[in-house]
Parts: structure tokens; C-alpha cells; sequence
């Protein structure tokens, strides 16, 4: 198994995941990061740190949402690593209220 | 190591867990000029991901190559086989450094505090972790499994991991790098019954939702939910907003469904509070209370409670015994608000006993942010780390290096690859120290 990061993570950003991540897995392009399955180890610390909610298991993703895995796997093979905080984009609150969360 | 410049910053992190590496990891990719010495009571690091981590997770395990990464950054050293507070004082420690982290965890569990824990037969389940995974100081602990039934006391993960490793047999246990000792004595588990007993229910049950999920695949032991106590529509989220939750309450539901088919059978009970251990020369069964005050005994020979654990004191540290952590104000050791000066914490022993190894990473950056921020007034040191490790050549058995570790690391793979498991351990000392020469 692994995590994956979801379309919650779109224009929000917050990166909270990247400073709870043990071995330095997220990648990260402009408008959202990416976990690489081939690191994760499954210790699960970035879930409950997404405060948009972006981040599952992959087992724990809703058929609509499967395709997650593949674009996390590809797009951690031409993002760099992201190994500290990132300020979040803007308009990541307003967002963030818009989801309810 | 670099020969060290008049104004480079030397800082002494104690502990060699999640949290000391991330600390060190921090500090020395600030761009500070700074060396980290890194000492450790063992002559083995990682802490609790060598110690703590159940056996039958290797995954989690693979953490350890992200501490080797920060080993190998400049300025970076780990002195081993060296006990702060014992073989150094930790103002001796103060006196050599411009700043000391403590990073020791938090090693001691915590007592239910109810008559008859000291009977034979009840243990925590600390220390059966411990035990299991090859701690020199608990190696030589014995349990007694051959008694039908084990409870269990406490809904967090280390209470499943116990759980899980007493409904493994002995050939699911055998490919992982358990202790030998342990799977010797597993392997002749008579247990056949374990409770699993918490005083809240299903929605207040600390585990999570992966490691619930791990009875899933037991080959020799089914997972049911004792329903007294308990009623099926607490199976059912209040709302959809907890995708933790909900898959743990599922999780439950599939379980109270379970039919009991295989030997061995590992049962879920909610809302009971232990108020006793009985026996008359050993553990005979746990009364427990119920909610509405009744009382209920189960008969057992095995208890292992998991109720919390808190960090050993060290001397010279000023202890908070209501938090179990060294007494500090956001990784700052401070008495009554009143900070002393040079002397941090990260991990376990500034937050207590929580979040996953990756929450030990934010709170280590926190950490180094507070030492940076305070190290430019420095005050003037009388001693220098050089000059303390020549002393302690005198006080130790052996200083232990990186390279050594790695030395020993490679003859327990070793050790472990003619029995098809990933490291067979050394569980003592002088073992460990033995294999550095070999």
C-alpha cells in the first residue's frame, strides 16, 4: 500500500504533510504535492496532518478517486523533492472554508 | 570530523530515536556552522524504531535509511555505549556543549495502579515489546505463555501490536527479525484466547485504523467484538467526515460478525475499567468495571497493560511528573517558567507518548529552531567535546562510532539471512560489542 495525495490538495498547498514526513517522500509542482510510493512507508503521519483532508490510504479511496495512485506515482518521477515547508498558495483558506473543513 | 572552527557551534542531542535524528537533522541544515555529537546509551541507535516497532512491520522499519542519510552529513557524530547521567553528568554534558537536546523518550510504562500488579503473570506490555524486539536491558525478561488466556489492558496501536504478536504462530513470526529468544518461546504459546479490553468504546479507541486492519490476515486467530457493553449502531459514524473513524468502526462491525472458526481467537471488549488483579501465588483473573458499576471477572494467566508510558527522569533535569516529560516550555527545559539556559528537549520526552515517527520530524525542527534562535548569546563554555570524550575513554567499556554500528548492522543481517529474516539481533551488550571485532 502506500498514501496518495488527492484533488483537496489542488490550490490549497499547505505542505503541513512535507514537515510530518519521516523519509522526505513529497514532491511538489505548483499546485499540489505528490507522495512517491516507492518511499512511503506507510506510517500513515500525513493523513490526519492535511487540513483539506487530501491525503488516504490508497485502499481507503473512493472509485473515483483510484486514478490518484497512478498520477502520485507518475508525477513523483518528474517533480523535485520537497523537504521543508512551503507557504500556502493563495486563496488556500478561502478553499480550505469552501470544503468545509 | 572536520577540524572544528573557534566559532562553530558544537551540540550534543542525547538519544538516538526518531526525534534525536530529526533534531540533528534540522540543526545541521540550517547553514549555522555547527557539529551534532549524537550519544547513545547502546552501542545500536534508532531508538524505538529498533526497539519499539512491532517485528511484523519491516516497512515502518526502512526509516532507519533516512538516520543513516543524516549520519552521514558533515558534522555529524554518534558517540555510543555512553549513559547521561551515569557515565556523564548532564552539567558536564552542559559545560562541553553550547547546547544539550534531550532526546530519550519515553521508556518507563505507566501503572494502572490497582491492587495485585505485581503478581506473577502481569506484565506491561512495554516490556513485553521490549522483550520481543531485544532490548539488552529486557532481554532476559520471562512470560509465561502457557496459560489459555492473555488480556490485554488498553485501545492503543502498542496495545494491538502485543495483541497480534500472542495470535501469530510461530511461522508467520519466524521471517521477521523478532528476538530468537522470544520466538522460541512463542513458539510454544499455549495462549489460545486474548482479550483486548478498553474502558472506552468503539469511537474512543486510540488505535488506528491500520493497525486494526492487520486482523485481518491472521492465519490462526479469528477477531471478534464482545457485544456487552457495546451496541451495533455504534458501529455506524455520526457523519462521513472521519474517514479514520469510519473505516475503524467498519473495521469493528466486520468483526463482531466474525464466526469463530480457527484456533485461536483474539476478542474486543469495550467499557470495562480494571479494579484489581487476583491470584493467590500468580494471576488468576482480572475484575474489571463496567459502566454501570458492575463487576466482571475474567479469568487469565497473561496480563499486559498498555496504559501509557513517561519518560525516565534524568538527574539534573528538572522532572514533570504530571506530564511525564522533562519539565520544559516548548522544547525549552524550564522550571516554573524559568528556562535553563543551553538545555533542550524534542520528541517523547518534551510532548509525551504520541503521533507517528514522522510527528517526531516537525517537533525536532521545532526543537532546533528554539536552540538556533538562543545560541548566538551563548554563554562562554569551560570545556570542549574533545576534551570530555578523552575522559570518558577512561569511564566506558567502549565508544561506539557510526562505523561500528555499521559493522554490527551487517553481521546481524548476517546472522539473520541464514535463517531467512532480516537481521537476526544481538541481544547484549558484549554480543554487540563482540561482533564490532569480529
Amino acid at each position: 500500500m502506500t498514501y496518495v495525495v488527492t484533488d483537496n490538495c489542488r490550490g490549497c498547498r499547505y505542505t503541513e504533510c512535507v514537515t510530518v514526513c519521516p523519509v522526505e517522500c513529497f514532491h511538489v509542482d505548483d499546485t499540489m504535492t505528490y507522495i512517491d510510493p516507492e518511499n512511503c512507508i506507510d506510517c500513515g503521519g500525513c493523513a490526519p496532518a492535511c487540513p483539506v483532508g487530501a491525503i488516504e490510504p490508497d485502499y481507503r479511496l473512493a472509485a473515483d478517486k483510484k486514478y490518484w495512485i497512478d498520477v502520485n506515482r507518475k508525477r513523483a518521477t518528474e517533480t523535485p523533492v520537497i523537504s521543508a515547508r512551503l507557504p500556502a498558495l493563495p486563496g488556500a483558506d478561502e478553499r480550505r472554508q469552501a470544503l468545509g473543513r | 570530523m572536520t577540524a572544528s572552527a573557534a566559532n562553530e557551534n558544537r551540540i550534543a542531542v542525547v538519544g538516538s530515536g526518531p526525534s534525536g535524528f530529526y533534531t540533528a537533522e534540522a540543526l545541521l541544515r540550517s547553514g549555522v556552522p555547527l557539529t551534532v555529537d549524537m550519544f547513545e546509551r547502546l552501542p545500536v541507535p534508532y531508538g524505538l524504531v529498533r526497539f519499539g516497532v512491532a517485528p511484523d512491520h519491516p516497512k515502518l522499519k526502512q526509516v532507519t535509511t533516512a538516520f543513516d542519510r543524516i549520519a552521514a552529513m558533515p558534522g555529524f557524530r554518534f558517540i555510543g555505549g555512553v549513559t547521561i547521567g551515569d557515565d556523564v553528568t548532564i552539567d558536564e554534558l552542559r559545560e562541553a556543549y553550547d547546547a544539550v537536546v534531550l532526546a530519550t523518550g519515553a521508556e518507563l510504562s505507566r501503572a494502572l495502579d490497582v491492587p495485585g500488579e505485581t503478581l506473577p503473570g502481569s506484565h506491561t506490555a512495554g516490556d513485553f515489546v521490549a522483550w520481543y524486539n531485544g532490548h539488552p536491558q529486557f532481554a532476559d525478561l520471562r512470560f509465561d505463555l502457557h496459560h489459555e488466556t492473555a488480556i490485554v489492558i488498553g485501545h492503543g496501536n502498542v496495545a494491538l501490536d502485543v495483541a497480534r504478536i500472542l495470535a501469530k504462530t510461530a511461522d508467520e513470526l519466524r521471517p521477521t527479525d523478532i528476538a530468537r529468544h522470544a520466538l522460541d518461546v512463542l513458539a510454544e504459546s499455549r495462549i489460545r484466547e486474548i482479550h483486548v479490553v478498553g474502558r472506552g468504546g468503539p469511537a474512543q479507541a486510540r488505535f488506528t485504523a491500520k493497525e486494526l486492519r492487520d486482523f485481518l490476515e491472521l492465519n490462526a486467530c479469528d477477531t471478534c467484538v464482545d457485544m456487552r457493553n457495546v451496541s451495533s449502531d455504534e458501529f455506524e459514524p455520526r457523519s462521513s467526515a472521519d474517514p479514520e473513524l469510519t473505516e475503524k468502526l467498519s473495521l469493528l462491525r466486520a468483526f463482531s460478525r466474525t464466526s469463530v472458526t480457527k484456533p485461536r481467537r483474539c476478542v474486543f471488549r469495550f467499557r470495562l475499567s480494571p479494579v484489581a488483579l487476583n491470584g493467590r501465588d500468580r494471576l488468576e483473573a482480572i475484575a474489571f468495571r463496567q459502566e454501570a458499576g458492575a463487576i466482571e471477572d475474567i479469568a487469565c494467566g497473561l496480563s499486559l497493560s498498555s496504559v501509557g508510558r513517561k519518560t525516565t527522569p534524568v538527574a539534573g533535569v528538572p522532572y514533570d511528573a504530571h506530564r511525564g516529560v522533562h519539565a520544559n516550555v516548548d522544547g525549552r527545559v524550564a522550571v516554573d517558567g524559568s528556562v535553563i539556559e543551553g538545555l533542550y528537549v524534542c520528541g517523547w520526552s518534551k510532548r509525551g507518548p504520541n503521533g507517528t515517527i514522522g510527528t517526531n520530524r516537525g517537533c525536532g525542527i521545532a526543537t532546533a529552531e528554539a536552540v538556533l534562535a538562543d545560541i548566538t548569546h551563548r554563554r562562554p563554555r569551560s570545556d570542549t567535546p574533545d576534551a570530555l570524550l578523552a575522559r570518558l575513554t577512561g569511564r566506558v567499556a567502549r565508544i561506539v562510532s557510526y562505523p561500528d554500528w555499521r559493522t554490527i548492522d551487517a553481521a546481524e543481517k548476517r546472522r539473520g539471512a541464514v535463517l531467512g529474516k532480516p537481521r537476526e539481533k544481538f541481544v547484549t551488550i558484549p554480543d554487540m560489542l563482540a561482533a564490532m571485532d569480529a
